[in-house]
Parts: structure tokens; sequence; C-alpha cells
């Protein structure tokens, strides 16, 4: 691909010590104590006195909890980086919520699940391989930095799933559907990546 | 919803820069391999060193889809990695690697009647659906507000006026309309009359966003009913 006349970059300053610049995946910067925010819907107002969590699909008993009994489950935090196909990544994050593994013990998936569909309040969905929301990879979260999850990042609750792109992360979710097959969820039909790995930078579809 | 459309990078070269006031620069790329956008859709920019460091940002098409070339407008942000140097160095005849057209969502393509609410940078994908709109005679199903501070420092102001866009300054008066963003009234007015839009758009920062979402739930706009797409500066 051809050199850009004239552009010499700017940005990599903004990681300039060597363990910050290895902890970037390849087309990001570093946003600092910055933390976008990138929406496709309008933000919606949930109420937590009626907001549900639910784990349902192929599962032996669909569950749901409520905003009382979520924060009754044995808690988990998540501290390290996130990371957002828009190309910024934001490191030393911490969340707090519930393992994804605790909610899937107690619906018990049906040996065939094999994919999740993330859904939203809004609409909004996300598909992911089950694999990736398992093994402690997962979180169902509710507070940012010791404080509530605000409304703009997906607050009261949102999914975390930061060893991928940060539209895996669906926000403001409600309902977790275990299914046997792949089905594109909204970014995914709209071009984007069916997995999403900085890593890899599976940003649109053909990527790797 | 469309069928996604798989897309490579490719290079484009620039085959015109324009550069309107002291922020903005309009850039005519004529992209290889060229596939049909949507109003509203963008393309990703890769800019490379000699020592194959890359920076990318998106940008919305500006151009309406039939244009041989694809229209970008990009708003100079201080510092800003990507958009200082499209604003500063990029001259005709530069290969750019390009990637698009991206998205689905925030895409317009006639069948509704629709608000568009833009500020500032955020204006760009809307003048994409108005020149789609004004193209296929159906400019009565698109009513865009445009809202900037100044009128030198909003994309297009020109053609959006000329288009019968509604704008709203909020640092200098136009006309008799002192400086403010735009009233729930105003918005109500766009919203309802003729007859009540079915979609509303709204592009700019988050900030801009939220107030635009706010203004269009007062006017009465089902908030399932809105397309959200924000950029700029942080939230
Ligand atoms: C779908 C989509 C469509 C878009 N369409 C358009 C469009 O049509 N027109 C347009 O102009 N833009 C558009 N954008 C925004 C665009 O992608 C870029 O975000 C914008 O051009 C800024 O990129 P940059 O590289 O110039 O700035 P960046 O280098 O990313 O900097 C952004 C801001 O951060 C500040 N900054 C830089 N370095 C640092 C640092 N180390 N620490 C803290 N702050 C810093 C800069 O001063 C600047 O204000 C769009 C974005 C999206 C997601």
């Amino acid at each position: 691909m051809p050199v850009t006349r004239g552009f010499t970059g700017k940005r990599r300053g903004a990681a300039a010590d060597q363990q910050r610049a290895e902890r970037l995946p390849p087309g990001q910067y570093d946003t600092g104590s910055d933390w976008p925010s990138l929406t496709a819907e309008a933000t919606p107002d949930v109420d937590v006195e009626r907001w549900s969590m639910r784990v349902d699909g192929l599962v032996e008993t669909p569950r749901s909890w409520s905003w009382r009994e979520i924060h009754d489950l044995p808690g988990s935090s998540y501290r390290g980086d996130i990371h957002c196909v828009t190309t910024w990544s934001k490191f030393d994050t911490t969340f707090t919520g519930v393992s994804v593994d605790t909610l899937l013990e107690a619906a018990g998936p049906l040996p065939e699940a094999a994919y999740v569909m993330a859904h939203s309040t809004t609409g909004y969905t996300t598909n992911l391989p089950l694999a990736d929301v398992t093994g402690g990879r997962a979180w169902v979260v509710w507070d940012f930095d010791g404080r509530p999850l605000s409304t703009d990042h997906g607050g009261p609750v949102r999914l975390l799933v930061p060893h991928l792109y940060f539209w895996k992360s669906a926000k403001w979710v409600t309902r977790l559907e275990l299914m046997a097959s792949d089905r594109p969820g909204f970014w995914e039909q709209n071009g984007y990546h069916d997995r999403g790995d900085p890593w890899l930078e599976q940003r649109y579809q053909g990527d790797p | 919803m469309t069928a996604a459309v798989e897309t490579r990078w490719t290079t484009a070269r620039i085959a015109a820069v324009e550069r309107d006031g002291t922020r903005l620069v309009r850039l005519r790329l004529d992209v290889d391999g060229r596939q049909e956008h949507l109003p509203g859709q963008h393309y990703v920019v890769r800019l490379r060193a000699s020592d194959d460091y890359t920076a990318q940002r998106s940008y919305s098409t500006a151009s309406d889809p039939t244009d041989p070339l694809v229209e970008l407008m990009v708003e100079c942000l201080p510092d800003g990695e990507v958009s200082a140097h499209l604003h500063d160095v990029a001259e005709v005849g530069d290969v750019l690697e390009v990637r698009g057209p991206i998205g689905g969502w925030f895409t317009w393509t006639g069948d509704v009647t629709a608000v568009a609410i833009g500020g500032g940078a955020g204006v760009v994908p809307l003048v994409s659906m108005l020149r789609h709109a004004r193209r296929l005679g159906i400019a009565d199903r698109l009513r865009v507000v445009a809202v900037g501070r100044t009128l030198e420092e909003l994309p297009y102001a020109e053609e959006l006026i000329a288009a019968g866009a509604f704008v709203a300054l909020t640092r200098e008066n136009l006309g008799s309309r002192v400086a403010a963003p735009p009233y729930p009234e105003e918005v109500r007015d766009l919203v309802d009359l003729p007859t009540p839009a079915e979609r509303a758009y709204v592009c700019g920062s988050v900030g801009f966003a939220s107030f635009a979402q706010r203004v269009l739930g007062e006017a009465g706009m089902r908030a399932s009913e809105v397309r959200v797409e924000q950029f700029g500066a942080t939230g």
C-alpha cells in the first residue's frame, strides 16, 4: 500500500513509553483519560425497578434476575484495557458486576448451545461465540471505576467482553440468548466483522 | 436493513482539494473499484508514514451516490492527527488508502419522510441525503436542521440554505434569527409539518447529539425512530 506523501504521524507519541505502546492493538490509539461514547440509537431511560436480566434460548432453565437479585450474586471485577473499532483504546479501566459464567451456570446451557446473542432494551443486538463469553472473559457490569456506569456508556448495565472490540459489549443489556448456530447482530448485519478481535484487526467483513 | 456489502482497502487519488474558510477542507476522491454508497454512509481513510506507521479515521460521504467522485468534508481539529494532515498537507494527485462505503444504519434512501439534524461536521452525511433527495425530486421527504457556530464554520452553509434547510447559528445572528441553538418550537414545526416525520437522524458531537435527541423527544418523535451518529470530541 502506498505511503501517504508528507505524512509522518503524530499519535504514536501518545503511547510513548514502550510498555503502553505494546498494549495497543494495531491501528489503535491511546485515548488517555477520555472515554468517547458512540451510539447508534437514542440513549434510553432504563428504570432499575423494572429492569431485569434474562438468560434464555438453549438452556435447561431460562432464568432472570431483578436489579436486586443480580446484585446478590457473587460479584466479579475486570481491570484492564478496552478497545473500540473507531480506533481508541482505553487502558486500566475497572468494571464491576457479575461474571457471565455465573449467569450461565444458573441457567445451564444445553450441549448444542454454541453462540450467544446479546439483546439491549433498545433492540440492539450483537452475536458472540459462547467460548468468547465463558471462562472468565465476559461480565455483566454496572460499576465503572467504582461509580455507577453512566447511561451514555450503557448504564445501568452493560455487557463487557474486553478482549473483543467494544461494539460486542452491548450497552443497556437485558438478555443473553443461547443459540445453536450463529446469526449476525446489529452491526454485524451492517458490515462489521462477525467476531471483532482487536489484535487481528477484525473490523469489517472481509478482514481476516 | 440492507444486506451488508463486503468492502476492502483500496486506493483513491485526490482529484480536488478546496479549503473552505479556515478549518474546513473539501476533498474529492477518485476511488479505485468504487462501490456505490447510500446517503449517510462513510469511508475510512488511512494514512501511512514511510516506516509503515498508520492512522485511520472515518469520514462521511457528502456526495450524491451517482457522483463519479466521492466527496468528503473534513473539519481540522487542533492537533488532529488525520484531519490536520488532510487540511494542511493533502494536495491534488496524492494517493490515500480508503475503505468503504461502510455503515448500513445511518442511511436514508428516501423511503420514509425524515427530519435530519446535524451539528458542525455532523451536517456532512445530511448533505449527501439532500443531494440524493434533490436529484430524485423527493426533497419534500427530507427536512434538514443544520446547526453551526458561525456561517463560516458550518460546512456547506450556502448549499444548505439554498436547498431550504433550516439553519441555526449559535454564535452569530442569521438574518432576523438571533444566535441560539434551535428552539423546541422550531424543531417541532419541522417534525410535524406538513405531515409528521416518520424517522429522525441526528449527527454531531456527543453533547450535540444528546441535545438534539432531547429536542426531538419534546417534539414528539419516538426514541425508537431516532438514528444517531456521534463523532468528534469525547463524552
Ligand atoms: C462514522 C463517522 C463519520 C465521521 N464523519 C466525519 C466527517 O464527515 N467530517 C469530519 O470532519 N469528521 C468526521 N468524523 C470524525 C473523524 O473520524 C475524526 O475523528 C476527526 O477527523 C478527528 O481525527 P484526527 O485524527 O484529526 O484527530 P485526533 O488525532 O484523533 O484527535 C481528536 C481530538 O483529540 C485531541 N488530541 C489529539 N491528541 C491528543 C492526546 N494525545 N491527548 C488528548 N487529546 C488529544 C485533538 O486535539 C483533537 O481535538 C467522523 C467519525 C465517524 C465515527
